[in-house]
């Protein structure tokens, strides 16, 4: 694997809440279109490698490189562009804004970069189709089942067309059929556009939807390909 | 163990029990959360409480500083009593320093066992004082030296607590030996026998019927925002609180039971609230000692609520909190897996939301020009229960307004279109967070129009020109010659830059010593150079020493008819109604000239016989007095304290008159302060509750708003969606609050008589006030906001 | 696996020669092991004495293959009767994992690192079940899953024995 394909690399990642170590040397590679599932036992640091990766968390030490930018280096604000511009989030639940409905919920990126409200409504509306919840786009958050929330945080984490999808335990609050559909969509629209999915999972058969795994225990990580 | 069980059916006493006390178990024991819930509760009753004790204390406190200023008082005798071996000579000798009145009395014991003044141990001796603690603090200090200078006294002790209205009084009690007394017709002594302090039998004037309404109003729109203020109080955490009842759902509880459980909840809540309130009324009243609000000053142990008030106070609370409570609980419905709200379905209704202040305004209605200062009778009851009605109706108003205009809005920018739709939402919180602005601002604003009404019966224009002159002095002097002196004394004044002084004395009929004494007709006779006659009447550029002027009572009382030119003028004017004395008569020079008054820097418009000193020879004057009008130089600031002091020398009971435009009647002016102080109060309070009502807010978003952070939102448009979020309603409550308070104001003034029209400036006074404290809260709640929006949200619990 | 009920089971949705029941079933659920002729022959000459089928007909040119099978009535309530009937549980793959991870535990290796190299290995395989899922049809998808929810819970008692077993090893370390 020669460092140049790589989308984004993180270099010996240190990161410590008060005494803890939440991550210790922890390295990461992934190339654009690839799907790389980040698994290891609870508390072992995953979620804090995905932040760091994604320029959430700012780690104490080591290098994030993305399309050969430090992300560690920059400001808060040029991490937050980038993040609105470039990435795209899943989280387990509980991310959906609840006053919004389902269509301005995933036009909420677009419109956050700046686009205007009926061009995002309407190309909100197109993702919501493609992830088959067409029919949701004027119910609240409230109104729609756990797997229906996810599909929609599926579509507003794509609708503007990212190049890393990150996402964290995605399937963690739904039942097995739900938890495959939602891990189908996502994997398909990564492969259509060519974006690369970092996939925080403990479940291996979510795992499986990967193109390779890496596991992360006590905050060191181990990519399985090199080893095996 | 039959007890054990909920029983479904659920109304008896033991059930209510059981389930009030698993509330407070719950509300004890539940975890951090629970206490953290528990404890904000408590606080926040707690500090309503203790607005309500203060409130409640409020008529004793008064009461005890009148009982105390009525004991130390004096009364004024007709038949003036007889020397025995206690009665006291004393003459008022009340001065000021800077900005702050002091208190004073000479005092001369006839005998030796002299009564004495409350809080004094021993008669001061002449050249002595005593003062109190406070004024023993001013004068010690640096600055103070004008005051030493003036009360020059050796102080002799300390006046104590029941001879004081409040701790931070000045006051003094000086030993004199130049007191004589007046003699029966006034007309020599200087000070007034009295054989006891206090003024015995005669009881403060009640209230004319206005200010009693005044008060009322007061008192109602200072303590309906506490009332919202504790039903915000007791709501503190409830989202997580119907979790909780949730998971209890589950495991069987039927929805009474959780009702009662949550009212059990807010029970405890409230009394540990009545625990707290009743602490921090406690320490607070501590430190009265040291605040000095609007000039008033009380001791602790005169903050001390009516039983009665206390007790209604201790029940009423932890009752409206459970009342409140399961109010709140039937818009909701907890379900075994979550909380259902009810409300949002059916769209608000206007009319049953209107009908309330309709009735408020139907028990105001029949009062409509009835109340007047003169009559005292005014129905408390109707007054406040018709005011109340108005106020809360604009509370039930409110949600009504928030959902159908917030429910107008589509799209707008993002920030914009956060807030609406998070409005939209959950209109009855958003109107339940501003409802106390609403009505604190409605309130003011009403009391503020009533205010401006009725003002001019208790501010009058005193019509002194400050511009002209800006001290004055009256004396009745000896002599002539010792009237130059004492001009001469201020003239010589540091920081004084002009004296304007004249010389008056009264004159009658050249023929009065043959007239019945009620066809005697007095003048007043002025005697000053031409500069000093110019400020009191037109009298020309052509005017000379050795001119007199005649000038008619503009006012149209007064008689000249017998002082023209060439008329002969008796200056030896009776005292009493009989004749007495040799006529002392004095010619008006042929060429003597008319002139019109005008108004003097004092305020005064004079007339009568205006003489230069040529014309007038001031020597002759039998019982003159000397008026002057003092200019100061503006860049010296304490001119007024020299002139004070030149004027103590001369006579320590002489007063020195700082020319104002206006005065107020002392009793509204301090009605005034009252509701100054109450004002800032209730609002900080509001300020206090809507601040936790945010925070509460937001960290229930916790988890959101780091979700919203990490896709790369701008912290700009989270600050302006949260900024938005809380000025939308509160812009609704405030322009709700305008008409309410307006229409309010407006019935008010036409229940006093008043015309009903709207004072906007006040209306602005009070908007502004009201959306400043909303712009502080949202400032205030920014930095927690920033703290919220780092990645630990992320964390799933 | 009885091997009689699933053919069985093919007939149901109506009459089939022998080699279309050896394709349906190889397609369906033989994927790692595919049928010999021999072993529908035989299996089909034992259900055709106890009843279960009938002969439908035979094209010419003859050969066992060319037969046509139907189910009778007693086939049916056969096929019924089994798939009632639970499965006896079988410890399989779980025996020889035991085996590894006391194994580890023994001679001092870490149990996590077993795992992940079981994960990896067991990842593979379900990578391509994944895939295979994507394209197939609905009892592709089915077969398949099942395939997934046994892998995956061996690996899931897999990671609690090695949970476990850590914990024991620090206790054991103290
Ligand atoms: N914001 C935080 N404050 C304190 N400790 C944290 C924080 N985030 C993570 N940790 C700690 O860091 C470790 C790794 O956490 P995390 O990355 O969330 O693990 P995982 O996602 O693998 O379950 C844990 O011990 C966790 O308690
Ligand atoms: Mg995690």
């Amino acid at each position: 694997m020669s460092t140049t394909d790589n989308l984004m690399e993180a270099v010996d990642l240190h990161k410590a809440y008060g005494p803890t170590p939440a991550l210790d040397g922890a390295e990461f590679a992934i190339r654009a279109g690839e799907v790389v599932a980040v698994m290891g036992p609870s508390g072992s640091g995953k979620s804090t490698l995905l932040h760091c990766l994604a320029g959430i968390v700012r780690p104490d030490s080591g290098s994030v490189l993305y399309r050969g930018r430090d992300l560690t280096a920059m400001s808060d604000a040029e991490r937050s562009a980038l993040r609105r511009g470039e990435f795209g989030f899943v989280f387990q639940f509980g991310q959906l804004v609840p006053e919004l409905t389902c269509v301005e919920n995933v036009a909420l990126p677009l419109r956050l970069n700046g686009t205007r409200r009926k061009e995002a409504e309407a190309r909100a509306s197109e993702w919501l189709a493609r992830l088959e919840v067409g029919e949701l786009a004027g119910k609240r958050p409230g109104e729609i089942s756990g797997g229906q929330g996810q599909r929609v945080a599926v579509a507003r984490a794509l609708v503007t067309g990212p190049r890393v999808i990150f996402a964290d335990e995605p399937t963690g609050a739904l039942d097995s059929l739900n938890g495959e559909r939602v891990m189908r969509l996502l994997t398909d629209a990564a492969r259509d556009t060519d974006a690369a999915v970092v996939l925080v999972t403990h479940e291996t058969r979510v795992a499986a939807y990967s193109d390779r795994e890496v596991v992360v225990r006590d905050g060191k990580s181990r990519d399985m390909e090199r080893v095996a | 163990m039959s007890t054990t069980h909920p029983s479904p059916g659920g109304g008896t006493l033991a059930t209510w029990v059981r389930d009030l006390g698993l509330g407070i178990r719950f509300a004890v024991t539940g975890g951090r959360e629970g206490w953290t819930r528990t404890l904000l509760t408590a606080v926040g009753v707690g500090l309503g409480v203790a607005m309500l004790l203060l409130a409640a204390a409020v008529p004793a406190m008064m009461g005890a500083r009148n009982d105390r200023g009525y004991d130390r008082d004096y009364s004024w005798f007709n038949e003036p009593p007889k020397r025995t071996a206690s009665t006291v000579l004393f003459a008022p000798a009340d001065t000021s320093f800077r900005d702050d009145s002091i208190r004073g009395l000479l005092l001369k014991a006839d005998g030796d066992r002299p009564v004495l003044p409350p809080g004094v141990e021993a008669m001061p001796a002449s050249g002595e004082m005593v003062v109190s603690p406070a004024l023993k603090k001013l004068l010690d200090q640096p600055g103070s030296k004008l005051l030493r200078e003036r009360l020059d006294y050796r102080p002799a002790g300390v006046i104590g607590d029941q001879g004081l209205l409040g701790p931070a009084e000045l006051a003094y009690y000086a030993g004199s030996d130049k007191l004589v007394a007046r003699s029966q017709d006034g007309s020599t002594g200087n000070a007034t026998r009295i054989p006891h302090f206090g003024r015995g039998e005669s009881k403060p004037e009640p209230l004319g019927g206005v200010l009693t309404m005044l008060v009322i109003i007061i008192v109602v729109v200072l303590l309906m925002p506490v009332a919202v203020f504790i039903g915000t109080a007791v709501r503190f955490g409830g989202e997580r609180r119907d979790r909780r009842l949730a998971a209890l759902r589950l495991v069987g509880a039927d929805s009474r039971t959780t009702r009662r459980i949550a009212a059990g909840e807010a029970l405890f809540g409230s009394l540990l609230g009545l625990v707290v309130g009743t602490g921090i009324f406690l320490i607070t009243r501590q430190f009265s000692t040291e605040v000095t609000l609007y000039d008033i000053s009380v001791f602790p142990y005169d903050i001390t609520p009516g039983p009665g008030l206390a007790a209604l106070v201790a029940l009423a609370v932890p009752g409206a909190a459970v009342a409140v409570t399961l109010l709140a609980m039937r818009g909701i419905a907890v379900e075994p897996l979550g909380v259902v709200r009810k409300a949002t379905a059916q769209k608000r209704r206007l009319w049953w939301r209107l009908l309330i202040p309709l009735a408020g305004l139907g028990l105001l209605a029949p009062l409509f020009g009835t109340v007047s200062q003169e009559d005292a009778g005014v129905n408390p009851y109707q007054v406040t229960a018709g005011v109340v009605l108005l106020l809360v109706g604009l509370t039930t108003v409110l949600p009504w307004l928030v959902e159908s205009v917030v429910g107008r809005f589509r799209g707008g920018p993002l920030p914009w279109q956060l807030a609406t739709r998070r409005v939209q939402l959950d209109s009855s919180a958003a109107a339940r967070m501003v409802s106390g602005v609403t009505v604190a601002v409605a309130g003011a604003i009403a009391l503020q129009s009533l205010f401006t009404g009725v003002q001019s019966d208790f501010v009058t224009a005193t019509g002194d020109d400050p511009d002209r002159a800006q001290l004055s002095v009256s004396q009745s002097v000896d002599s002539g010659a010792q009237a130059q002196r004492v001009e001469k004394a201020f003239a010589d004044t540091p920081g004084i830059r002009d004296v304007l002084g004249v010389i008056q004395d009264d004159a009658v009929q050249g023929n009065a010593s043959t007239l019945k004494s009620e066809d005697i007709t007095y003048a007043t006779l002025v005697v000053g150079d031409c500069a000093t006659l110019r400020e009191l009447a037109r009298v020309g550029a052509g005017c000379a020493d050795g001119d007199v002027f005649l000038v008619q009572d503009p006012g149209g009382y007064g008689d000249m008819s017998f002082a023209k030119p060439g008329d002969t003028l008796d200056l030896n004017t009776p005292v009493t109604d009989k004749y007495t004395g040799t006529p002392q008569p004095w010619r008006i020079p042929a060429d003597a000239r008319t002139a019109r008054s005008r108004v003097s820097p004092d305020g005064e418009q004079t007339w009568g016989v205006l003489a230069t000193p040529a014309a007038l020879d001031v020597a002759a004057l039998p019982s003159p007095s000397v008026r002057l009008m003092l200019r100061t130089d503006p860049g010296s600031p304490d001119a007024v304290e020299h002139a004070r002091n030149t004027a103590a020398r001369i006579d320590p009971t002489l007063t020195v008159f700082e020319l104002t435009a206006t005065h107020e009647s002392r009793k509204f002016t301090t009605i005034r302060r009252g509701l100054f102080i109450g004002a800032t109060a209730t609002l900080a309070l509001i300020g206090a509750s809507l601040l936790v009502s945010m925070l509460e807010q937001l960290r229930e978003r916790r988890k959101l708003l780091a979700v919203l952070v990490a896709f790369g939102t701008r912290r700009s448009v989270l600050g302006l969606s949260v900024l938005w979020q809380t000025a939308l309603p509160v812009a609704l409550g405030l322009a709700l609050a305008i008409v309410g308070g307006a229409g309010l104001g407006a019935v008010l003034r036409t229940m006093v008589g008043e015309s009903p029209h709207v004072d906007w400036a006040s209306v602005g006074v009070m908007t502004g006030a009201g959306a400043g404290v909303v712009v502080l809260v949202t400032l205030l709640s920014l930095p927690p906001l920033w703290r919220m929006m780092r990645p630990d949200g992320l964390r799933t619990e | 696996m009885s091997i009689g009920h699933t053919l069985l089971g093919l007939l149901e949705s109506g009459p089939r020669h022998g080699y279309d029941l050896k394709r349906a079933f190889d397609g369906k659920f033989g994927h790692d092991r595919p049928l010999h002729y021999g072993q529908v022959y035989s299996t089909m000459a034992r259900l055709l004495k106890h009843g279960l089928v009938e002969v439908d007909g035979i094209e010419p040119g003859g050969g066992p293959e060319r037969k046509r099978y139907a189910i009778t009535e007693a086939g049916i309530t056969d096929v019924e009767k089994w798939l009632a009937q639970p499965e006896k549980p079988e410890p399989y793959l779980q025996n020889t994992l035991y085996t590894k991870v006391v194994l580890a535990l023994l001679t001092g290796r870490s149990a996590a690192g077993l795992l992940d190299t079981q994960r990896s290995e067991h990842l593979r395989l379900m990578r391509e079940l994944t895939e295979r899922k994507r394209h197939g049809d609905l009892a592709d998808q089915l077969v398949c899953d099942h395939a997934l929810f046994h892998l995956e819970a061996d690996l899931r008692w897999l990671e609690l024995t090695a949970a476990r077993l850590d914990l024991l090893a620090a206790e054991v370390a103290e």
